[in-house]
């Protein structure tokens, strides 16, 4: 019987049988190109691999936005405000700025507030998880549209907070931000004066892109790994029929809560990294915009779709690094001068990724496979989230 | 003496100026094939409404084998041990037929986030155990061959035979079901019949509603007779069928012979 | 107690331009159940091209009273808007009409990110200074001070509300616009064409918005290329707050929002002894919304919704 069971499931027998060969020999190739990357592409200029990782930090953004757009389709437009949870957690606690305003502070730790970072991530995640259940509890009730604009409301409510908790008692230095930032310490290593590792010297900026994908890698991971899970069946369920999901046993409220502060999560993380790596932190990186950017990613990389959610938000971290590197010059030497500065160009992919995607691939550019008709190797993927993107797009 | 499964009495439910359904009673024993029937908008799908917690009675007892039962939150019926199908289908259309029926397995399942992401023992354990379960409801309900298509793509009939066996992976100790027959043709209707009579064997109490009277009457034990929201009758179709109330509720005639009208409950 | 007064009147005045402006957000939405997340973008349109048309006159006739300029200035923006909003209508939004729900959307936040985009190309990212154009001197009420331009603010509202409330009640045009509003198919078999009436709606919106685009540079002297969003965004809250699809409900809400608003800021600093300053001002908005959102999400007014079932 369950011999008949397992060849009649090609999709259990690929993985009982563990990945066929050609995908672990694509995914030793992709190891091997990321492992080189920084060494290849540094040749060309820090500013790339200052790219690379921030496209990283936007892998983990699009992933955790992700789970509550893709995965249980819940339209978040304050999502940017995790990520602030995260970044400003740690540049509190590793930093001057608490000691040098609250003397009281100042007296307990008399050499400075430098958390390690490996207690401030989870402490962050957990403080970005928090705010994840306080938002999402009172609004899930909402339908799609006015969901969407009460979490952009929250979000802007944290960031006019983050940006005006500077009197009376300063928390946050208001517009100014929070510098001096500790940055990453592994087991004796120093990110920020780095040593001779196996006869190579990494400058700091190639530990932060290791540890940064190694982050986003792992991410990926915990992100199929809910995906293929019961949970992730129960998220596809509710996206489906949120009435035939709830007769199937599901607590759809809870589990849509679960995907708000999964996602959040993620976002808190990555904002601790965030703090880590820029050494600075200012409630100008999390506006509106950058909630907009994730939001654009997952749409043009294929909303559900984990390796699509890559591709989206490692395309639109990179591309406006490639035109600025390329459109500026090419200006210059045609027109004479600049029409279309950088930040600009920037603004105008996203938006035209946006509108684009949404009125001629409304599925991304690399949907999941409509599975059933695929082959035995193709890895399942949820349907594309019914409740954003038309169904046979 | 059988065991009562579902306990129902005294469910009243107003809607604005409509009584929908007014101190409605059933008792279905375990093992038996139940029917509601009745005419057009008598109240059958709000009773089904109310004991699976779609729609909040006004007044209403129940007891589901023997201990109080209080259908508040739909997916708290589902683990207590209620399944239904619904009257317009409601499979989830770009999920696999095999996916669909694991979904049914949540509510007798356990494995949570952290159990996903570590891929604990507990979570592959029960992972492999639903699937197997999963392709076991299918072979039985007879659709394996479509375990991997799209549930959408599946013919009329097989959509609502798949929506059977995904409540029935709910292990349910009543099964719900709305119209089953709805849109069936003879052939599929018998496939129907012969399906619900397997289910039967195995233990299963099953409740429907149904507007097919002859399927009714060949298949269920007993018959209960909403009109108006009220019950007209309870008994064995045989005894259903000859009660006067019943032909002038589905017929609006008066009977030829000027008998007494049937006492009501 | 004259600070109350005068917070009065600044809330008269916010809240007429809120009013102007979710009346565009209100019917759209009524029709189309949409939430144009563009709108306060195209009312930032408008009002830089009013900013440029100005400009360009005052060049060529030195001598034009202010008065004029800012009406000109308005009949600038007016067709600028309603063009560009009747162009995203037909371009973004129609192919999505019948996609699920999240899709325009989506689809709005990409345009109003374009229009931004636009502004920034043509206008530049520099805060633009708007010329004063009506008397500076403030009027005294009791002890409390306007100027002529906020009077404008609140007289001008006013009698386009008043035209607004005539056309949707008592013309064709307007039983065709609630009709389509309430069930589109119906109105459809009743001979409305429901692509010209949301066209129409659109446009009527689009209109109020380059009005209260050009007010709201004009009250405050500044324009640039966000200028629409934080406004836009406010005057969907008293669209929501007085009740979604509800006309009446836009102009109740959007001036119990700017009373809100103006009282908040006013008195906050008191309230709170100097811990929360007026520097919080939007957050009130943002407070309002997400209390309205959840707590009472049909508005004070209750909600017209069309029925796309």
């Amino acid at each position: 019987m369950s011999e008949r069971a397992a060849s009649k499931d090609p999709g259990s027998r690929a993985s009982s049988a563990g990945t066929p060969p050609r995908v672990r020999a694509a995914l030793a190739a992709v190891g091997i190109v990321l492992i080189a990357l920084p060494w290849l592409i540094g040749a060309f200029g820090d500013a790339w691999v200052r790219a690379l990782c921030f496209a990283a930090l936007y892998v983990m953004l699009a992933l955790g936005l992700n789970i509550v757009v893709g995965f249980a389709g819940l339209l978040d437009l304050g999502y940017i405000a995790f990520y602030a949870v995260g970044a400003y957690t740690y540049a509190l606690l590793a930093s001057p700025h608490l000691t040098e305003h609250f003397p009281a502070l100042a007296h307990a730790f008399p050499h400075g507030l430098h958390v390690s970072i490996w207690i401030t991530l989870p402490i962050g995640a957990s403080l970005a998880a928090a705010f994840g259940i306080l938002l999402g509890a009172p609004v899930l009730k909402l339908r799609g549209d006015y969901l969407a604009i009460v979490t952009l409301g929250f979000g802007e409510i944290i960031r006019i907070f983050l940006n005006n908790l500077n009197a009376p008692l300063n928390f946050t230095n208001g517009p100014s931000g929070i510098t001096l930032i500790d940055q990453v310490r592994i087991d004796g290593l120093d990110f920020a004066h780095p040593s001779t590792i196996a006869g190579l010297q990494p400058s700091s900026l190639v530990l932060y892109y290791y540890l940064l994908v190694a982050m986003a890698l792992l991410a990926m991971l915990v992100c199929i790994r809910l995906q293929n899970s019961r949970l992730g069946r129960a998220w596809m369920a509710i996206r489906e029929d949120e009435v035939a999901a709830r007769a199937m046993g599901i607590n759809v409220r809870n589990v849509k809560l679960l995907a708000f502060s999964l996602g959040a999560t993620f976002g808190g993380i990555a904002g601790g990294l965030f703090a880590a790596f820029q050494g600075f932190v200012s409630p100008e990186s999390f506006s509106l915009m950058e909630s907009i950017v994730v939001l654009s990613m997952i749409v043009l990389g294929g909303l559900g779709h984990v390796p699509g959610v890559v591709l989206g938000a490692v395309m639109l971290a990179m591309l406006p690094e490639v035109l600025r590197h390329t459109a500026v010059p090419l200006q210059t030497a045609v027109f004479g001068r600049v029409l279309i500065d950088s930040e600009v160009l920037r603004m105008l992919l996203y938006g035209l990724a946006t509108v684009g995607v949404m009125l001629y691939r409304p599925r991304g550019l690399w949907p999941a496979p409509e599975h059933g008709t695929e082959g035995n190797n193709t890895p399942r993927g949820p349907g594309p989230a019914s409740q954003v993107v038309p169904r046979h797009g | 003496m059988a065991e009562c499964v579902l306990l129902a009495a005294s469910v009243n439910k107003r809607f604005g100026g409509l009584q929908a359904l007014a101190d409605v009673e059933i008792r279905i024993d375990e093992g038996q094939i139940y029917g509601l029937i009745g005419p057009n908008g008598a109240g059958k799908t709000t009773f089904f409404n109310v004991l699976t917690g779609l729609v909040r009675p006004d007044t209403g007892t129940f007891e589901l084998g023997g201990r109080p039962y209080r259908p508040i939150d739909p997916h708290r019926v589902a683990i207590a041990g209620i399944a239904r199908t619904f009257q317009n289908i409601r499979l989830f259309p770009d999920m696999t037929a095999l996916e669909n029926v694991m979904v049914g397995r949540h509510a007798r399942t356990h494995a949570n986030a952290l159990d996903a992401v570590l891929r604990t023992r507990r979570a592959r354990v029960e992972e492999r155990a639903i699937r197997a379960r999963a392709h076991e409801l299918l072979d039985e309900i007879g659709l394996s061959r479509y375990a991997n298509q799209l549930a959408r793509t599946l013919s009329y009939g097989d959509q609502r035979r798949l929506e059977v066996a995904r409540a029935l992976a709910t292990e349910p100790r009543l099964l719900a079901l709305d119209e089953p027959a709805a849109g069936m043709n003879a052939t599929e209707k018998q496939a129907l019949r012969a399906l619900l009579d397997s289910i039967r064997t195995r233990g299963i109490t099953i409740l429907l509603i149904e507007h097919d009277v002859k399927l009714v009457m060949g298949l269920c034990d007993r018959v209960t007779v909403l009109d108006y929201g009220k019950v007209i009758s309870v008994g064995t179709p045989a005894d259903v069928q000859r009660d006067p109330a019943v032909i002038e509720a589905y017929l609006g005639i008066v009977h030829a012979e000027p008998a007494p009208r049937a006492q009501l409950q | 107690m004259d600070t109350l007064v005068q917070q009065l009147l600044n809330g008269l005045v916010l809240g007429s331009l809120y009013a102007l402006i979710a009346l565009g957000y209100t019917m759209v939405y009524g029709v189309l159940n949409l939430i144009n997340f563009a709108h306060g973008d195209v009312l930032m349109v408008g009002a830089l091209a009013a900013l440029s048309a100005i400009g360009v006159l005052h060049g060529l006739w030195p001598g034009l009273p202010g008065w004029l300029l800012l009406i000109l200035g308005i009949m600038a923006a007016i067709p600028v808007c309603v063009s560009l909003s009747l162009v995203i209508e037909r371009v973004a939004y129609r192919p999505l009409r019948h996609a699920p729900r999240l899709a325009p959307l989506i689809t709005a936040i990409g345009v109003s990110i374009l229009l931004q985009t636009m502004a920034m190309l043509i206008w530049g990212r520099n805060y633009l200074t708007f010329p004063q154009l009506l008397p500076e001197a403030p009027l005294h009420l009791g002890n409390a001070t306007i100027t002529v331009t906020k009077l404008v603010v609140i007289g001008l509202a006013t009698l386009i509300m008043g035209a607004l409330l005539w056309l949707v009640q008592a013309t064709r045009l307007g039983r065709a616009m609630r009709a389509t509003a309430e069930n589109p198919r119906v109105a459809s078999l009743m001979g409305v064409n429901p692509d010209a009436v949301i066209a129409m709606t659109f446009g009527i919106g689009a209109g109020l918005a380059a009005v209260a685009g050009v007010m709201i540079e004009a009250t405050y002297q500044v324009a640039h290329f966000y200028m629409g969003f934080i406004p836009g965004l406010k005057a969907f809250t008293a669209a929501v707050l007085g009740g979604i699809g509800n006309i009446a409900g836009a102009m109740v809400g959007g001036i119990v929002l700017g009373l809100i608003e103006a009282l908040g800021a006013g008195y906050i600093g008191q309230l709170t002894n100097g811990i929360f300053g007026s520097n919080y001002q939007d957050v009130f908005a943002f407070i309002v919304l997400c209390a309205v959102l959840i707590l009472r999400p049909s508005g004070l007014l209750g909600e017209r919704v069309a029925d796309r079932a």
